[in-house]
């Protein structure tokens, strides 16, 4: 084990100091000169990276400040600060589009794709005080977490075992080979439907997820998702099966509609609506069982 | 509430058991992934002998107990007299799509491999790439022996990989006169690659794209298709790990150990656990793509492969189905394509001081949109989700931005150096699609260093699927 680094909470070098804006009192030259300042320094965040290596007992928070451009994300502003300033920093990342859903993190306490959000979005420019002697109030610093409910790695990365091994009941992953199969038209009920291949597997959900946090055994909104997926498109699966996994007590009923699955999924896969379709389609089908003809 | 310790996946320390376990829930896990294996096989029936675990696993079940109980006082003499020959080590540097495949080449060559990844598997330049599976058509008029790989794995990865593509085609629009001056040369260098095509007149190009711009005067088909730029190399991954691999990411290699000028393994710092230990191995791959100079200077090795960036833009929406291609010379922003709910255009390209360096250039953005409205009008309007750039591991570069560079892989021996050195071999070029073909030169190259003289199996072995790579 080496020597633990000292924490680098301070940034090496104190933030620029701003260019004077307005020409010194009794300067001999008038304020037509002084109106250039430049360019504006670009604004900088401070972000607060929970750490945590994969020994310790509990994690701490490093403060790094740094840089932002217009356009940078969250995974930018990491990305640099690893680059930059803490080269062991742990976090998990691929695609940077919102693709592939590993560098999901919790923002302020809220899960995103770091690589989909914008750190302006989050932590907008405060507008210019009307009294240009008011103190100006310190930005927040952005709070980055792993997400929850799942096995921790190190710093923000998780493991995803314990999210795929939800769906593992339900069989996934639905994969098609072609969006629409040549001379096949798509069920008209699925156009309606997301695509569960919408689904990209980033866990953002199950971390969002109350019951989860609580109960361990709940299957989640995932798996359920692509529960409802299959009873919206079998494609030759046993629907019994299905449904009566979803009818288990950890299931569907455990869920007490928070709908932040919903709220946080980055790709509109809408978790919480499968679920009610999920409820709709086992209360249908106990009926049709009461008369013999259910599955 | 505190979240569970665990050691990182590949770590050689045993998990402490976590709380949370759901023994029941983890067997169901290998047993599903057991049936996808007899599912994949079932499929390709050709590759059940390769889907079956190999040596390491068996080997392990193998030596039980005698059938008459040992007694106690005299511990049963170890098995030492006559033991397995050790079976070379290979250390791959990078966790990448060529990383993953060669982890998957060597182990069904019986060979021991050891992959270190700094980050996450896939997050250097292969997770990032525009997510085309290439026909080779691109390369076609420019670099015959790209494209001719590019078709060649094109239609191989669709057999040992099935359900990770889209299986959409491409497009190659002809939108000007001078698009259309080119087809010829187009079709005949598609031809001489056995590149497949087929031509689309406007109407029944519109047809099945309706969002092409109406001003298109006829199409090219190709068999491009869209694939998962993580997910495909997950399975490579997943693949090799369950023949016996040892894949640990979040473990930097931090030097290169030599014996005079012979690389005998690695310092690597696992980034996860904070600490730094040794890995010795037989040869040491540089897989590291666009980080391949920066590793090979490690061993004091000089590698010629250039960080040649490119831009990539991710809008809303899925306003395609299939691979749109500008019918001309591959420049900046002429392909577009679907991913899930997203419609992916790309790319530009220059060269890199940094492939660490996210910046992306002023106005490469706005280029790229431009362009690829000119093929898919609705871009023009649409919301941009991401803009991102990923750094191509390029060999030799030409005009200063790198799109003629060849993409052709080139796998260098650093025996055969002017100053040799031994122990050590660098793969770097190519493409996404030539992932697997990369491998296989490489551990043809690795193999022959060796002695080993099992051929390369992987063009008939069909890969787990990527859920496979998340089980204990």
């Amino acid at each position: 084990m080496s020597p633990r680094k000292p924490r680098p909470t301070e940034p090496t070098a104190p933030p620029e100091p701003p260019p004077p804006a307005v020409e010194p009192v009794g300067s001999v030259e008038p304020a037509v000169q002084a109106v250039d300042p430049g360019p504006p320094p670009p604004p900088r965040r401070v972000f607060l990276v929970s750490r945590r290596r994969s020994g310790d007992r509990e994690p701490h928070f490093d403060d790094f400040e740094i840089e932002i451009g217009p356009d940078d994300t969250v995974l930018d502003a990491l990305l640099r600060i690893r680059r930059t300033r803490e080269p062991t920093l742990v976090v998990r990342h691929s695609c940077m589009h919102a693709s592939c859903g590993t560098c999901g993190v919790r923002i302020n306490g809220r899960e995103a794709l770091a690589c989909d959000t914008k750190v302006e979005a989050i932590s907008p420019e405060p507008p210019k005080p009307i009294d240009p002697a008011a103190p100006i109030k310190p930005i927040k610093p952005i709070k980055l977490e792993p997400l929850a409910n799942q096995r921790h790695v190190a710093d923000l990365a998780t493991d995803m075992v314990d999210f795929y091994a939800r769906f593992d009941a339900v069989g996934l992953p639905l994969v098609r080979n072609a969006e629409v199969a040549p001379g096949v038209e798509p069920p008209a009920e699925l156009k309606a439907f997301g695509r569960f291949e919408n689904c990209i597997e980033c866990g953002l959900c199950l971390s969002a997820c109350p019951i989860a946090r609580t109960n361990h055994d709940y299957i989640g909104p995932a798996a359920l998702a692509a529960a409802a997926r299959v009873v919206e498109e079998p494609r030759g699966r046993d629907l019994g099966v299905v449904l009566a996994i979803a009818a288990e007590p950890d299931s569907v009923w455990r869920c007490r509609d928070a709908m932040e699955c919903s709220v946080v999924c980055p790709s509109a896969v809408e978790p919480a609506l499968a679920l009610f379709t999920l409820r709709r389609h086992i209360a249908a089908n106990g009926a049709r069982r009461f008369f013999g003809r259910g599955v | 509430m505190s979240p569970e310790v665990r050691a990182f996946v590949g770590d050689s320390i045993p998990p402490e058991p976590s709380k949370t376990q759901r023994p029941a829930r983890r067997k169901k896990t290998r047993d599903a992934v057991a049936a996808e294996v007899v599912a994949a096989a079932e499929s390709a029936p050709e590759s059940a002998a390769a889907a079956e675990p190999a040596a390491p696993e068996a080997a392990a079940a193998e030596p039980g107990p005698s059938p008459r109980p040992t007694r106690k006082r005299r511990p049963a003499p170890k098995p030492k007299a006559a033991p397995e020959p050790v079976k070379p080590h290979i250390l791959i540097i990078g966790g990448g799509g060529t990383g993953g495949a060669l982890a998957h080449d060597l182990t069904l060559r019986g060979l021991r491999v050891t992959v270190v990844e700094r980050g996450e598997v896939t997050s250097g330049t292969t997770g990032r790439h525009h997510g085309l599976l290439h026909s080779g058509a691109r390369y076609a008029t420019t670099d015959r022996a790209a494209a001719i790989e590019c078709i060649t794995e094109n239609k191989l990865l669709r057999r040992i990989a099935p359900g990770s593509f889209e299986e959409n085609d491409g497009l190659y629009v002809a939108l000007s006169d001078e698009d259309v001056d080119f087809a010829a040369t187009f079709l005949e260098a598609c031809w001489q690659c056995a590149v497949p095509t087929r031509r689309v007149e406007r109407d029944a190009a519109l047809r099945m794209e309706p969002g092409l711009n109406p001003d298109l005067r006829f199409a090219i088909q190709v068999p491009d298709a869209t694939m998962d730029a993580m997910r495909v190399p997950l399975r490579f991954f997943a693949t090799a790990r369950r023949n016996g691999a040892d894949i640990r990411p979040f473990t930097e290699v931090v030097a290169v150990t030599t014996a005079g000028r012979s690389v005998t393994g690695v310092m690597v710092r696992d980034h996860a656990a904070g600490r730094e230990y040794e890995i010795g191995a037989d040869v040491v791959v540089n897989a590291a793509g666009p980080w391949a100079g920066r590793v090979a200077a490690l061993a004091g090795v000089d590698v010629a492969v250039t960080p040649s960036a490119g831009v990539m833009v991710a809008v809303r929406g899925r306003h395609c189905n299939m691979v749109l291609n500008r019918l001309h010379e591959p420049g900046d922003g002429d392909i577009v394509l679907p991913q899930r709910g997203l419609t992916v255009v790309g790319s530009s390209s220059w060269i890199a001081e940094d492939p660490d360096d996210p910046t992306i250039p002023a106005g490469h953005v706005e280029t790229i949109m431009r362009e690829g409205a000119a093929l898919l009008p609705a871009l023009a309007n649409a919301d941009i989700r991401a803009r991102w750039s990923a750094a191509r591991p390029l060999v030799g570069v030409g005009d200063g931005t790198g799109r003629d560079a060849t993409r052709e892989l080139r796998c260098f021996d650093h025996a055969a150096d002017a100053t040799p050195t031994d122990g050590f071999v660098t793969i770097a070029g190519g493409k996404a699609t030539t992932m697997r073909a990369m491998a296989e030169a490489t551990a043809d190259i690795v193999c022959a260093k060796l002695g080993v003289t099992e051929p390369c199996r992987t063009g008939e072995t069909v890969l787990l699927p990527h859920t496979a790579w998340y089980v204990e």
